[in-house]
């Protein structure tokens, strides 16, 4: 538990435009074990993706991160040079993209596409880089990868695609996997397979997978803990089991019921209710609106991620009603395995 | 907010409005500004450089003595400014023993005042401009919406006289025609007007293909609206956007090739003050009078930059993906 | 990819066709070729005798039927100025106009894919603005105007190239530059939007984290999807740079195809006219079919589909 393999604390990210900043991810700390598979979950605008792209400086433009500290394995992820981050890029962390169509340029050869990270981060020959590039898309399960090396991205199919992009993140042979809804663009008979190819991928290597989906039913197969977010906040972290059996914030409670057909009504309310690209800055709750257990205080004060037990931690007034206010302001949203306090001006 | 107070807030679209207006304005008030007759002929005062004076010819006083401001000071301003917003550094300064006229940007080979002419050549070059644009695009509007509604046989067609048109060396053409039909302005902008019509043909023809399955026009055929009507009330208004980019970029073209023209010598009439003329004019003289040539130029450069300007910022506005 | 050139190679001479009988029809109704032939003091008798000789009693689709029969086999007819074969006189001129429009061609792509890539390494830099500004400028005036400053500037002023003809490399300087500066700022134009374009792409994205340096990322990456559709752009170039040809020719007294044909046209030499068209628009034509095999062959994504 000592040493976390990536220690996020108060990530925020912004977009500066003409009408001034606007936030739209706020107070997201986290933390990744070495090996670990933490799903990410949240509906599209609650800023999930954001969060994972700035660890990587890999914001659209007009977006900027700041947090307390981002520290994978020790360094500081945020306030590192573009050459030192480009080490990091592919080598140390890798990601696998939603969209395998728009995700590999169009006019490489695969081969190129995937041998260029290769030769990026390890001193090989074009020979070999060649021929590891090989290996991998076999074990990507891409048949007959020699010739599949010569080919472009247009002669694969989609879950094919998704493969081959599986495959270049492989390359590096990353630490972290960070997993971008790599199967929301594909056929449901292709998603299994790629979530089943991860996860085996996974385990013969060792490396740490953050699932980012919208998809809460997938974690309950993958994911050793989960991550809710909304409105640009984390509103709970908690081990799978514990979500699966009792959630507590009432916006993954919402989530759930709507997994359950025969509750699907009371979640109606809630799951069309995010507005995407809300203010993760706005004063309060950004679930109060539709919150059944809204109180006044949610209104008017965001409730910081306490820890309500060793493993769980929520922000909610309604679950953790005991924690004083004055902590959360001095201490921030704290975690257990993070003591340090953090101290950021609020955006 | 209304489509013009977004474009004036569209930084190069104002700059080009700007830029437009001013020589709107120097065209529309151009009796009033020249400092002298631009046709007028004055044999002694030939090639005579920027900021030099000549005896005032007494023909030349019949009107212009009104509005001679007559200050030195504006003299000893840069005689750049072709674009003649300044040009009321005029006429007769009654100084000495007799009047003479300054000539700010020079004269030309037969005397005639440099900037006067530039001045009322900037009314034929935007008349000449504007009428070839307003003409290309009622003429490949038209085009592209028969071969976009009514696709097929048309389509084919249209298709391949665009290819004819793209093929030919146009201004050979042009130049063909000029010779064959003689000069003269309305030549000159029925050719021009032929120069640009495909890019109308190609854009609204696009435009009318994407429009042509919407729900309102299928509305309007399901009412039994006639085809004239579908295209003309349904179909064209919602091309008008693309179109006024067009236009403002085959303006812009129609200028620069009615200086080409001019300057082979086969499009306007010499005599009249035109742009392509003056440069036409000033070709022989390079070496010798360089302001004759360089100072319509620069006019060309002015206007034909406010006319992409303009267009420039309507494109953003349309197409705010758009970089280019 | 057979059907697909065959396709294209139809559509080609079907315009080529269409090009030849426009100009022959502009040629046939822009005045009598017997007037400039025939002396002051021919007979009614001789110029009908020489109206016949030269097949202009036929009717029009017919004269054009041996025309193009005719310049299928290289012959298009003679001069009536000059009295030589046209196909001569263009045998003559044509390489010093493939060499001009060459040069500029090559110096407009050149340089103008460089500047815009510069551009985009040092996006909204001086360096940017600077050359973003002067490649709008090279665009809003007449390439001739341009060229008469060029002369001014570098024959007369400083007298370090020679002010018009043709002769040693010095001589094509001058035309070449001036040809080439209209389309060499747009070619840095919609390179540098082109790019910037690209840059906003997921694949451009994923390349960034595959940890790849910026340099690699701009040109591995966003250059090549970048210049592919400006492959299209560069056959309507050429074909606008032998547009200007013409005038530029003109300016410098470049013994040129253009120069031939404004001359031509000044003296109503009709069939020479008509035969520079021929070359050119055939010129033109093979340009745009080449653009558009070439482009299936180097766009993966074109190939794979025919």
């Amino acid at each position: 538990m000592s040493a976390a393999l990536l220690d996020v604390e108060k990530l925020a990210v912004s977009f500066v435009g003409r009408a001034g900043a606007r936030t739209v991810v706020a107070d997201v700390s986290f933390q990744l074990e070495p090996g670990e598979a933490v799903g990410v979950v949240g509906e599209s605008g609650s800023g999930k993706s954001l969060s994972m792209l700035s660890l990587l400086g890999l914001l659209p433009d007009g977006a900027h991160a700041r947090a307390a500290h981002a520290r994978f394995d020790g360094r500081e992820l945020l306030s590192l040079t573009t050459a030192q981050l480009n080490a990091i890029r592919g080598r140390e962390i890798a990601i696998v993209f939603q969209d395998p169509l728009t995700a590999l340029n169009p006019v490489l050869t695969i081969g190129r596409q995937i041998t260029e990270v290769i030769r990026r981060h390890f001193p090989v020959s074009k020979a070999e880089a060649n021929q590891r590039a090989g290996q991998l898309l076999a074990r990507v399960g891409i048949p007959d990868p020699a010739l599949r090396l010569r080919q472009y991205p247009h002669q694969f199919s989609g879950g094919m695609r998704q493969r081959v992009t599986i495959a270049m993140a492989l390359a590096g042979e990353p630490r972290i996997l960070i997993a971008d809804e790599p199967t929301t663009a594909l056929d449901v008979t292709v998603q299994a397979e790629i979530v089943g190819l991860i996860q085996s991928l996974q385990r013969q290597t060792g490396m740490s997978v953050i699932w980012v989906t919208h998809d809460l039913a997938l974690l309950a197969r993958i994911a050793e803990r989960v991550l809710v977010m909304y409105g640009g906040r984390l509103v709970e972290d908690a081990p799978a089991e514990q979500v699966f059996a009792s959630p507590r914030h009432p916006y993954t409670q919402a989530l759930l019921a709507n997994l359950r057909p025969e509750a699907a009504s009371l979640a109606q309310g809630t799951s069309a209710s995010v507005q995407a690209g809300g203010d993760a800055a706005a004063v309060g709750c950004p679930f109060a609106p539709r919150c059944p257990q809204a109180m006044d205080k949610c209104r008017t004060t965001a409730p910081p991620l306490s820890a309500i037990s060793e493993r769980v931690r929520v922000a909610c007034w309604a679950v953790s009603p005991e924690e004083p206010m004055a902590a959360s302001q001095t201490n921030g949203p704290t975690s257990p395995q993070s003591p340090q306090a953090a101290s950021l001006p609020k955006p | 907010m209304s489509f013009w107070a977004r474009l004036i807030r569209c930084p190069p679209a104002r700059r080009g409005l700007v830029m437009l207006l001013v020589m709107a304005v120097v065209a529309l008030a151009a009796p009033l500004l020249a400092p002298a007759d631009p046709w007028k002929v004055h044999p002694a005062a030939r090639l005579l450089p920027p900021l030099s004076r000549s005896a005032v010819d007494g023909a030349d006083a019949l009107g212009r003595g009104a509005n001679a401001s007559g200050n030195g000071t504006n003299a000893s301003g840069p005689g750049a400014d072709a674009s003649g917003n300044g040009a009321n550094a005029s006429g007769n300064a009654h100084t000495g023993a007799g009047a003479t006229t300054l000539h700010l940007l020079g004269t030309d080979s037969v005397g005639r005042d440099v900037l006067s002419r530039l001045i009322y050549g900037s009314r034929v070059s935007l008349t000449v401009g504007f009428a070839a644009m307003v003409l290309s695009a009622l003429f490949g509007s038209l085009i592209g919406v028969v071969s976009g509604y009514f696709g097929g046989i048309v389509e084919s067609l249209t298709g391949w006289l665009v290819d004819v048109q793209l093929s030919f060396p146009f201004l050979l053409l042009a130049i063909f025609l000029l010779g064959a039909l003689g000069g003269g302005t309305l030549a000159v902008i029925l050719i021009l007007a032929l120069a640009t019509w495909v890019n109308y043909a190609r854009i609204v023809r696009a435009q009318v293909l994407s429009i042509k399955n919407q729900g309102y026009v299928e509305a309007a055929h399901a009412t039994g609206a006639s085809v004239g009507r579908v295209l003309f009330v349904h179909i064209l208004p919602n091309t008008l956007a693309p179109i006024c980019v067009v236009a403002s970029f085959s303006m812009a073209q129609a200028i620069l090739t009615e200086a080409g023209l001019s300057f082979l010598g086969v499009g306007l009439d010499p005599s009249t003050p035109s742009w392509g003329t003056m440069l036409n004019d000033g070709r022989d003289y390079l070496l010798t009078a360089w302001w004759i040539s360089t100072m319509p130029g620069i006019a060309i450069g002015f206007t034909v930059l406010g006319v992409m300007l303009f267009g420039e910022g309507l494109r953003e506005l349309l197409d705010p993906r758009s970089l280019r | 990819m057979l059907s697909f050139t065959l396709g294209k190679l139809i559509r080609a001479l079907t315009v080529l066709l269409g090009v030849s009988f426009l100009t022959f029809i502009i040629g046939h109704s822009s005045g009598d070729p017997v007037r400039l032939i025939a002396r002051g003091d021919a007979t009614e008798e001789q110029r009908a005798q020489l109206r016949h000789s030269l097949g202009l009693d036929r009717p029009v689709l017919e004269q054009y039927r041996i025309y193009v029969g005719k310049a299928l086999h290289g012959d298009l007819g003679v001069s009536y100025r000059q009295h030589v074969d046209v196909s001569r006189l263009i045998a003559l001129r044509l390489p010093n106009s493939l060499e001009l429009a060459g040069a500029a061609f090559v110096l407009a792509m050149g340089i103008g894919c460089a500047l815009g890539v510069l551009c985009v390494i040092y996006r909204d830099s001086v360096l940017d603005n600077v050359i973003a500004g002067l490649s709008v400028l090279a665009q809003v005036v007449p390439g001739f105007w341009l060229g008469l400053v060029l002369v001014l500037l570098f024959a007369v002023h400083w007298r370090v190239l020679p002010v018009s003809g043709s002769g040693d490399l010095t001589h094509l300087i001058l035309p070449a530059v001036t040809l080439a500066l209209p389309t060499l700022g747009r070619m840095t134009r919609l390179v540098r939007g082109g790019m910037l374009e690209v840059l906003q792409s997921d694949y451009i994205r994923t390349a960034r984290a595959k940890g790849l340096s910026e340099r690699q990322v701009l040109l591995g990456h966003a250059a090549k999807n970048a210049l592919l559709p400006l492959v299209t752009q560069a056959g309507l170039e050429l074909g606008d740079l032998v547009g200007s040809a013409f005038i530029i020719e003109t300016v410098f007294a470049w013994p040129g195809l253009g120069r031939m044909a404004v001359n031509a046209v000044q003296q109503r030499d009709f069939l020479v006219v008509q035969g520079c068209v021929l070359v050119i628009a055939a010129g033109f034509v093979l340009i745009n079919l080449a653009v558009d095999l070439l482009y299936a062959v180097i766009d993966p994504r074109v190939r794979g589909r025919s």
